[in-house]
Parts: C-alpha cells; sequence; structure tokens
C-alpha cells in the first residue's frame, strides 16, 4: 500500500514539484482556486444532496408532530419531550434514554480500546515487522475477511460457536474446565464487544498502517542511535508520529458503534439497549418525529465525541 | 405477524427498495400508459406488496398459468409493508396485508376497498371473519383487532369501519392461523400446558418471545393473565396502566435473566429453538415444521388460555384504477378458487375459502391439516419434501380446535405510542 504518497499530492496539488512550464502555461487561463473548487465539487454536490438536505429535513421533521398515520407538519416539540419523559422525575434513576446512551457510550469504549490495542499492534506488525510490499498487502487482504458474509450469516455462525451447545462450551466442559455451559458467552455484552471487534478492528488498522508507513525510518535509527530503547522510541517517535491514523481510525469505529443496532441486536440477543434501535422502534411504528428527533440526539452526540477528539489531534495539521 | 426470510434493518436491501418505490412511482403515475391501441397487447402485470406468508413461486406460476396475469412480488416484513403503503402507495397495485394494520392504512386514505359483489366465492368465505365463529358454530375470542371489525366500510371512500355487513370490504381474506408457544419436547421432558409456563423460572435463560411490540405485548399479556397476575379488558386495547403492568412483569422477567433472545424474524426463531438455545418460546407454525424437518423434536403447544391468532387478506392501492383494478378483481377470485389454499393448507396455515381449496387436496392431506386426523399416508410440503410420517397428529388438532380456541388477535393499540415507548424501556432495563 503505497497510497499514502499519492494522498499527499492529492491533498496539496500545488506542491507538486517540478511541474513543467508547459503544463502551467495551458492552466494559466483558470486560477488555482478555481481549480480547487471544480476538484471539491463533485463531492460537494452528493454531500449536499445526499447528506446535507437529508439531514436538513430529518432535523424538520424532528420538530413536527405525528398521528397512528401520518406526518402533522405543525410545530411540536412532542419528539423530544417523549423521548426524554421521566429523566427529571426518575431521579437518581436513569430514564430510558439515559439508559440505553450509556449502555451505547459503554459499548462504544470497550470496542473502541480494543479495536484500538488490536489494530495499533496489527499496524505496526505489518509496517516494520513485514518487509515485502506483497506480503502487507497480503496481510492487509486477510483482515478483510470479516466483511466477506453477510449479517446474517455471521449471526448463524456465531450460535454453534458461542451456543449453549457450541464449539467453545463442549470443549471448556469434556476439558473438565467447566462443569455448566457459561450462559454469557452469548447474547450477552461480552458477545455484541466481541462481534464488533472482530468486524471493526480493520477500521482501526488501515489508517494507522497508513500512518505507520509514512514514518522516516531515519527517525526510528535516529532514536535508536541516540541510546533509547524500543519503547522509548515507541511511546516518543512512532505514537505521536501515527497519531493521525490513531485518530481517522478511532472516528471510524466510534461512529459507526454508536449507530449500529443491528450488530447490537443480533448479538445481544435484542435484549441490549442501542440509540440506534429506538429510532429502528419508532420509524417500525411509524413514528417518524420521535424517530427523527432521536436521530438528531444521536448525530449531536457522536459529533461532540469527534470534535472532542479532534481537539486532541489536528488531523488537518498532520496530515 | 412478520414472516419474512431475512431481516436487516437499514440496509442495501431498503435502499434498493426505495429506488423501486421511485421508478414505482413513475410507472404509477401514468407516464408509461400513453400508448394507444396497444392495451390489448399490454401484459397483465400486477406489483403484489405483502410479507413472504402467501409469496409462493408456485402460486405465482400457477396464476400466469390459469389467467395470465404476472404477479410481482414486492416481499417486506409487516412493518416495511405498512410504512411502504404509507409512504410510496403508488408503488404497488394489491396489497396483502394484516388486519391489524387496517387502523393505519384505512385512515390514511392510500387503499381502495374491494366490492364483495365482484368476488365469486365471497358468501362461502369461512364465518371466522364473518361471524367470528367457526363453521362448526364455536364462539372465537374478539379481543384485539378480530377481522370481522374491521372488514367493512361504510362506504366507497369512508374512513370508518362499519358494524354491519357492507358490500365495501376492507381486506379480502386470504390466510390466517393461530399462534401459540412452541416447545422442545425432548428439553422439557413435562406436559406444558399454560402460558405462563413462558416465565417459569425452570426456564430461566431458556425462553424466548417476539421483538415486535404489538405482537410480543400480546403474548405477554397472554402470560399475564395466564399466570393470575390481572385480567384484561381487552389485551388488544390495553389502557396506559395495563400497558405499565404488563411491562413491569415482563421487566423483571428480563433482570431475572428468564428470556435467552429476542427474535424478530423466522430464521431466528428456527435457529434458537434447533440449537437448543431456548426450550420455549413463542412461534409461528411453519417455523416449528422448520424446526421438525431438521429431525429436532419441537411442538406447537395448545394452551389453555387458547391461541393468539392474526389474519391478512387483499385489497388495492388507491392508485389502481381501470383494466388494472379488473385484474385485480380476477387475480383475487383466482387465489380464493383452491389452487392458493391448498398451498397455505399444506404449510399450516388455514385458507379463507375452505370448500375450493379442500377440492384442491388429497382426502388424506385433508384429513391431517383440517380435521386433526393421524396421517394415513407421508404429508409432504408443497415443495415435496416430507413434513411427518404417515401417523402423525396435527399439534392443535382440528380447525375447529385451533381456530375455536383463538383468545385474541394481533392488534394495534390506542395507545400504541405510548406502548412503544415503554417497549424501548422494556429493551433498556
Amino acid at each position: 500500500m503505497d497510497t499514502s504518497e499519492d494522498i499527499l499530492q492529492q491533498a496539496s496539488p500545488g506542491l507538486i514539484p517540478g511541474s513543467d512550464a508547459a503544463r502551467a502555461a495551458k492552466v494559466t487561463r483558470l486560477s488555482p482556486s478555481f481549480i480547487s473548487w471544480l476538484q471539491a465539487g463533485p463531492m460537494m454536490l452528493v454531500f449536499l444532496a445526499f447528506f446535507l438536505i437529508p439531514l436538513v429535513f430529518v432535523v424538520i421533521v424532528s420538530f413536527w408532530d405525528y398521528n397512528e398515520y401520518q406526518l402533522l407538519p405543525a410545530f411540536s416539540g412532542r419528539g423530544y419531550t417523549d423521548t426524554f419523559e421521566g429523566c427529571i422525575a426518575q431521579l437518581p434513576d436513569l430514564c430510558t434514554i439515559g439508559k440505553t446512551y450509556l449502555m451505547t457510550l459503554k459499548l462504544c469504549f470497550l470496542v473502541w480500546a480494543i479495536t484500538l490495542f488490536l489494530g495499533f499492534w496489527v499496524a505496526y506488525f505489518l509496517a516494520f515487522h513485514v518487509k515485502s510490499k506483497t506480503w502487507q498487502m497480503g496481510l492487509s487482504l486477510l483482515c478483510t475477511i470479516p466483511f466477506w458474509t453477510s449479517n446474517v450469516i455471521r449471526m448463524i455462525a456465531w450460535i454453534p460457536l458461542l451456543g449453549r451447545n457450541g464449539l467453545v462450551n463442549s470443549g471448556l466442559v469434556k476439558t473438565g474446565l467447566i462443569n455448566q455451559p457459561l450462559e454469557w458467552l452469548l447474547f450477552s455484552e461480552f458477545s455484541v464487544v466481541l462481534a464488533l471487534v472482530h468486524l471493526f478492528t480493520f477500521f482501526m488498522v488501515v489508517p494507522i498502517f497508513n500512518s505507520m508507513v509514512r514514518i522516516d525510518k531515519s527517525l526510528i535509527e535516529a532514536a535508536y542511535d541516540a541510546g533509547a530503547t524500543g519503547f522509548q522510541t515507541l511511546v516518543n517517535v512512532i505514537i505521536p508520529l501515527a497519531k493521525p491514523g490513531i485518530v481517522i481510525g478511532s472516528i471510524f469505529v466510534i461512529t459507526i458503534v454508536m449507530g449500529d443496532f443491528i450488530t447490537i441486536g443480533v448479538m445481544g440477543g435484542q435484549q441490549i439497549a442501542a440509540a440506534g434501535k429506538i429510532i429502528e422502534t419508532r420509524v417500525n411504528a411509524l413514528q417518524f418525529p420521535a424517530a427523527a428527533a432521536n436521530a438528531v440526539i444521536l448525530l449531536a452526540i457522536t459529533f461532540l465525541i469527534i470534535t472532542m477528539m479532534s481537539r486532541i489531534v489536528d488531523i488537518r495539521k498532520e496530515l | 405477524m412478520t414472516e419474512t426470510t431475512k431481516k436487516t434493518g437499514v440496509s442495501r436491501r431498503t435502499l434498493l427498495k426505495s429506488t423501486a418505490g421511485l421508478a414505482g412511482l413513475a410507472a404509477g403515475s401514468g407516464a408509461i400508459t400513453g400508448f394507444p391501441y396497444v392495451m390489448s397487447a399490454e401484459p397483465k402485470v400486477l406489483r403484489y406488496l405483502g410479507t413472504a406468508v402467501n409469496e409462493g413461486d408456485d402460486i405465482s406460476k400457477q396464476c400466469l398459468k390459469d389467467t395470465g396475469i404476472k404477479i410481482e412480488y414486492i416481499t417486506a416484513t409487516t412493518d416495511d409493508v405498512t410504512k411502504r403503503v404509507m409512504t410510496q402507495p403508488n408503488s404497488f397495485d394489491v396489497l396483502d396485508t394484516e388486519y391489524f394494520s387496517l387502523k393505519k392504512l384505512v385512515p390514511s386514505g392510500n387503499i381502495l376497498a374491494l366490492d364483495a359483489r365482484k368476488i365469486k366465492e365471497f358468501d362461502n368465505i369461512t364465518p371466522v371473519f364473518t361471524k367470528g365463529q367457526t363453521p362448526g358454530g364455536k364462539k372465537i375470542g374478539g379481543q384485539g383487532t378480530a377481522p370481522w371489525k374491521v372488514l367493512y366500510l361504510e362506504g366507497k371512500d369512508s374512513k370508518k369501519f362499519a358494524t354491519s355487513a357492507t358490500e365495501f370490504v376492507t381486506l379480502i381474506p386470504t390466510v390466517y392461523n393461530a399462534d401459540t408457544l412452541g416447545i422442545r419436547p425432548d428439553l422439557i421432558k413435562r406436559p406444558i400446558g399454560s402460558w405462563s409456563e413462558l416465565l417459569n423460572p425452570e426456564f430461566k435463560g431458556k425462553a424466548s418471545i417476539l421483538n415486535i411490540p404489538s405482537i410480543g405485548i400480546m403474548d405477554a399479556a397472554m402470560v399475564v393473565e395466564a399466570s393470575g397476575k390481572y385480567k384484561y379488558a381487552d389485551k388488544g386495547n390495553m389502557t396506559k396502566e395495563e400497558i405499565d403492568l404488563t411491562m413491569k412483569v415482563m421487566t423483571e422477567a428480563k433482570k431475572a435473566g428468564q428470556f435467552r433472545a429476542f427474535w424478530k424474524d423466522f430464521n431466528e426463531s428456527v435457529n434458537l429453538m434447533a440449537s437448543g438455545e431456548t426450550v420455549i418460546q413463542s412461534m409461528w407454525s411453519p417455523a416449528v415444521t422448520k424446526v421438525r424437518s431438521m429431525g429436532i423434536a419441537c411442538t406447537f403447544q395448545p394452551l389453555k388460555e387458547g391461541y393468539r391468532s392474526w389474519a391478512s387478506g387483499f385489497c388495492v392501492s388507491k392508485g389502481v384504477s381501470g383494466a388494472k383494478l379488473e385484474w385485480a378483481y380476477e387475480f383475487v377470485n383466482w387465489f380464493l378458487s383452491g389452487y392458493a389454499g391448498a398451498y397455505l393448507n399444506r404449510q399450516g396455515y388455514y385458507s379463507a375459502v375452505l370448500s375450493t381449496a379442500k377440492a384442491h387436496m388429497e382426502p388424506y392431506e385433508w384429513a391431517y391439516w383440517m380435521e386433526g386426523k393421524a396421517a394415513e399416508k407421508d404429508i409432504k410440503a408443497p415443495d415435496g419434501s416430507l413434513l411427518e410420517k404417515a401417523g402423525a397428529v396435527r399439534d392443535g388438532g382440528s380447525y375447529e380446535d385451533r381456530m375455536g380456541g383463538v383468545a385474541c388477535w394481533n392488534a394495534v393499540m390506542d395507545e400504541n405510542d405510548y406502548m412503544v415507548r415503554k417497549w424501548n424501556e422494556f429493551i433498556a432495563a
């Protein structure tokens, strides 16, 4: 994967060294800023048409009223007040939305921490221990295996592995380690985290790997020559330089897990609350404004987390 | 009831469906009908929106053969069918949906009632739908959205359900069944006779219910009533207090670890039961059959408190008129003429017109499926695979016994909005 340089070039087209005069002459009629707009334009239009405009609709609808079978385009905060129902009255107990987000954030944190740990070391191995480009490529492709099957097939596949009569349990019982099958292996927070880690570690590996291969090897040699131990090199050289990858990977994982309800539903036996699940239930009951209100809340919270993370690292500067 | 093979939430499929919907909108809006004098050459095509229950390939093939009408299935879950009628009424012609969703569909004005006088077999439709009793005269429980409460409209474009028979029929009945708990007799090893067993601590971590709020709460209510905790005036239309009470009982059971998992689609329920993750759960008849066909003992257990029933039928989109409307009548008439009914009966469902279905079944098949008699020969599914060996008896027995034992019907409550919020609270607890 030597795309890092390409990305660098695309990101700063004005900095390409050695662009010859002939080419420069051709584009003189177009100002550089116009070219930049032209380059960003198509993506911007797609973004506008399929993200920003629908998002504006979602926000508008979230303030509408509704009945059993239709949306009523009159201003109403019902979607929000219903959502936060009991949040003050039930104190110190958490209300539904509070419990739901606590669970979502907990799962999110666990998955983030584990995928970061695994992803970092997988990327480290690929970047520094695998010398051949072909092997690097081949091994990164291996990380995509979890995506080769559909959600339904994965769900069915976990039961024979983790189920009450599954491989793991029967193996453990046979070796005499346990007497009773472990119930928490499936349809539990454990299995949800396991499945999410299994799926999304890849999203950590790729950006971190991308950052790591761009680290100038002479920096590591310099650290070594200066007498740094392996650990010191890791903490003072590699981790700081891999930070953009870490942050990008974290954004991927956190945004996906915050919105996930399918994996959480399937692996949690539909007994674990998820922010996305509330939206789905509302949509299925044709309560679109309430669903939209929940979507706005989810978006706001996710946005808050991402903003906090980008405060820690200025991704644009680091790239 | 939501019977479908896959449900993965918002997915590529949904996206494809909405795209198809847009295309359908273009077709339905008349943009493609500006060709004079080619009416006779126009192929007879009906877009058929429904759950997977009635949508057999064999049915559409036979229909094409008999009537020349080509059926294009649009398959979705019950929830998605309702959503689609609301948001894209021009994306389908014929709608096959459940009676309980009528409370939402009829006021929306997006569907058209059919004229009973144009349905040849209308007078032969089972009295289950028209009178709320079995052909043998047994009175059927009417809690919830029982079909006879919402079968007729006051007028052609009326949005009010008529209390007595009119010619404007909301849904022409097609298929229905009586649902109960499925159990694994080999793992339970004792007789089960009541809904209250679902929350019996003996089955801690081995029970399951549906994660479709409107249906799940009905099963929960059957359990609450069976355990003697409360008697509902109408399980299908609870007050807020009743919803609170029902959800409280369920929440306590959930916190105590009673449920292994909740299920949402057909395959999930089959997997849970076949793998032994659950030994007792609310289930659908064909799912029980599927588990059994895997060689695993599974019983669709009749319970003393009775069954929770559901029923579906046909209507058309408001965008259907002219020749297309005539084809729709032709199709509905064909559907009730026996082939489809026999096909559904052989899957363990019930057909709306019994006499025509009977004519299309072998006497031994009729005796097994409808009369509760021991099978004289091996019982085969419509696709020819073996369902039961000779000598087997259907769980719950005859049509009279099963439909006569119905206690309540799938429903949409007046307090639906509150119930959905409480259901989310239950999941989060």
